[in-house]
């Protein structure tokens, strides 16, 4: 007999299975069948890059508009490629080490900056993009404009003699690889935000999304709480940096513009800022939206940026509002 | 140093132009316009086309440029930004809808104008040059001159008209406004035509010297992000500081930063984000505007 509880969580325990089985054997299946063998490089893309939004969509969730990822995608690419191709460190230690990185910049950061609100914080999270780009430019361990080529494929990991994650080197076909790679670290990374969202840091969340002055006067410790999540946020945008770097095996300061992080920043809206998984839905159609819409050659912006107003026009709360919807109707 | 200061005040008051219009659509309608800068680029190529192709007096051309683009402003808020933000249920969608324009506005700058560098005859020769310790081009100086009277002009229209009051209450308080009787739709969108305008302006303006191209949409955005942060979100007063001290930065750090390498912009946004952490609402913004 199942309890309330259970009853309650078994939909999603179901779609969590299904999503899995899509993810790992479906779509791996689809595509050796069909031998478009180059979905797998905008697959693995999207799940990087939703790895990254996932971090923007943290911040949304604190009332914080977050122009700022792509700086942080950059920061964690760099620290993995310069421990790889410098230090000689295996990609698999350097990977949440550019993670942690990421995050610790982001709390240095964070601690004046997040003072700011609304326009203002988006506005200056857009200039830190640029200003970690000019850095990279400028410093000399990043190389300049040259930037790092040639990193590495990630080798072997293995603990207490046992391989886990074999070479990437010896590998027959390491593109499927880096995909199951990648996907693996974007279902860890959405279960961690499903978890903080449904734990007690995603009602302080919640309560500062609304209102900081009454969350503050609750007793809620604000200042604490929007430099955690902040620093969460960028520990993902470092990790999906990190990995890209990996995949591209060359980091250049144009590696993450502006551009990149207003993506970011779109992903989220797109999905839906109110859904976990939002910024994972948008993601995939930003992105493939704008890979399928190549053929059109020089009409391909004109379209993509039109469906993208006319999707805003028709459900202004994001893509995953719409279901959201039905099922209100269908109650009432 | 002359011929510094002298740069300086030249690169702030187009500047101080395309900070005018962002702030003052920032200020109606609280939404940050990406887009400003793929206006300021259209205004450009209106230009182009009309005094460089067609051989049209600058001046027909420049009003041609800013009737375009005011006629687009309000129906991208008519159309677009209007509905949105009467339906979404988080204000900050219509950064969404603002990026989405941008691309448009892109794509189509790319079908119609093409993505080659354009640049249009000077409108006057000549070279002004005093003793060798202040070289700046006649066209420059009248460029700033009209830059300067179009700030002017703007600023006794907001004061001294009846749609500039108008426009002054509902940055002040949208609610208290539709209160008095302000017709809070209408008046939102001249404000944002107005604003538009003004980007389309000052890209007429500046095609005599720098040209246009389709690339230069985002940097000028980010540009006007940041007068706006220098001076204060929604604060006239403040954008046009804002562009006149960027302005300034822009010219000095050339100057004595170059030899240091391509790093004056590295420095000014660090300079800013320090300037920011201690006063967040910039020089004459109210706090959380």
């Amino acid at each position: 007999m199942l309890s309330r509880a259970d009853t309650h969580r078994l939909p999603l325990v179901l779609g969590f299975a299904v999503f899995l089985i899509a993810v790992f054997l479906l779509v791996p299946f689809l595509i050796s069948v069909t031998g478009r063998w180059n979905f797998y490089f905008t697959l693995t893309s999207v799940a990087l890059l939703s790895v990254a939004s996932a971090g923007v969509w943290l911040t949304f969730y604190i009332g914080r508009i977050n122009i700022g990822q792509g700086a942080f995608a950059l920061i964690g690419a760099y620290v993995s490629a310069i421990l790889v191709t410098k230090a000689g460190v295996s990609f698999w230690v350097s990977l949440p080490a550019a993670g942690l990185f990421a995050g610790m910049v982001a709390i240095v950061i964070g601690l004046p900056i997040l003072r700011l609100r609304g326009v203002y914080f988006a506005m200056i999270t857009l200039v830190l993009t640029e200003v970690v780009r000019l850095t990279a430019l400028a410093l000399p361990i990043t190389n300049g404009a040259k930037g790092i080529v040639s990193i590495p494929l990630p080798g072997e990991l293995s603990l207490f003699g046992i391989t886990i994650i074999p070479d990437f080197a010896t590998i027959e076909n390491p593109k499927l690889a880096f995909y199951y790679t990648a996907c693996v670290l974007m279902v860890v990374c959405f279960a961690s935000m499903y978890r903080i969202v449904n734990s007690r840091l995603g009602q302080l969340c919640r309560s500062m999304q609304q209102n900081e002055e009454l969350a503050s006067s609750v007793g809620v410790n604000i200042a604490y709480l929007r430099v955690i999540v902040f620093a969460i946020s960028s520990f993902f945008g470092g990790l999906g940096g990190a990995m890209f770097g990996a995949i591209a095996q060359s980091v250049y300061p144009s590696s993450f513009v502006v551009k990149d992080s207003i993506d970011f920043m779109l992903n989220c809206f797109l999905g839906g800022l109110g859904y976990v998984f939002g910024p994972m839905l948008g993601t995939l159609v930003l992105y493939f939206g704008w890979d399928l819409l190549f053929e059109l050659g020089r009409y391909q912006l004109l379209v993509y940026s039109g469906t993208l107003i006319l999707l805003i026009l028709v459900l202004p709360n994001g893509l995953l509002s719409i279901r959201f919807d039905r099922i209100r109707g269908l109650w009432k | 140093m002359e011929q510094v200061i002298v740069n300086g005040v030249y690169l702030g008051s187009q500047y101080a132009m395309i900070a005018l219009g962002l702030t003052l659509i920032f200020a109606l309608m609280n939404v940050l316009n990406f887009a400003h800068g793929q206006m300021y680029v259209i205004g450009g190529f209106v230009t182009y086309t009309f005094y460089g192709q067609f051989g049209l007096p600058f001046v027909l051309a420049l009003l041609m440029s800013c009737v375009t683009l005011a006629v687009l402003g309000a129906l991208i808020e008519k159309f677009l930004f209007g509905p949105v933000i009467r339906r979404s249920a988080r204000e900050e969608s219509t950064m969404l809808l603002a990026a989405g324009i941008a691309f448009l506005l892109d794509a189509v700058i790319l079908l119609v104008f093409g993505e080659k560098q354009r640049g249009v005859p000077k409108i006057v020769d000549g070279v002004f040059n005093w003793d060798f310790r202040i070289i700046i081009p006649y066209d420059r100086i009248l460029i700033c001159f009209l830059a300067i009277l179009s700030i002017v002009a703007f600023i006794s229209y907001m004061q001294f008209t009846r749609t500039g009051r108008a426009l002054r209450a509902i940055a002040q308080d949208r609610v208290a406004a539709e209160l008095m009787g302000v017709n809070v739709n209408r008046y939102s969108m001249i404000g944002f035509a107005l604003g538009a305008m003004l980007a389309g302006l000052v890209g007429g303006l500046l095609v005599t010297i720098t040209g246009v191209n389709l690339g230069m949409g985002g940097p000028t955005s980010i540009k006007a992000f940041m007068m706006v942060m220098i001076g204060g979100a929604g604060v006239i007063s403040g954008a046009i500081l804002g562009g006149f001290i960027l302005g300034m930065l822009e010219a000095v750090g050339l100057a004595v930063l170059s030899q240091y390498g391509d790093i004056t912009y590295l420095a000014i946004f660090v300079a800013l984000m320090i300037f920011l952490a201690i006063r967040p609402q910039g020089l004459m913004g109210k706090p959380w505007g």
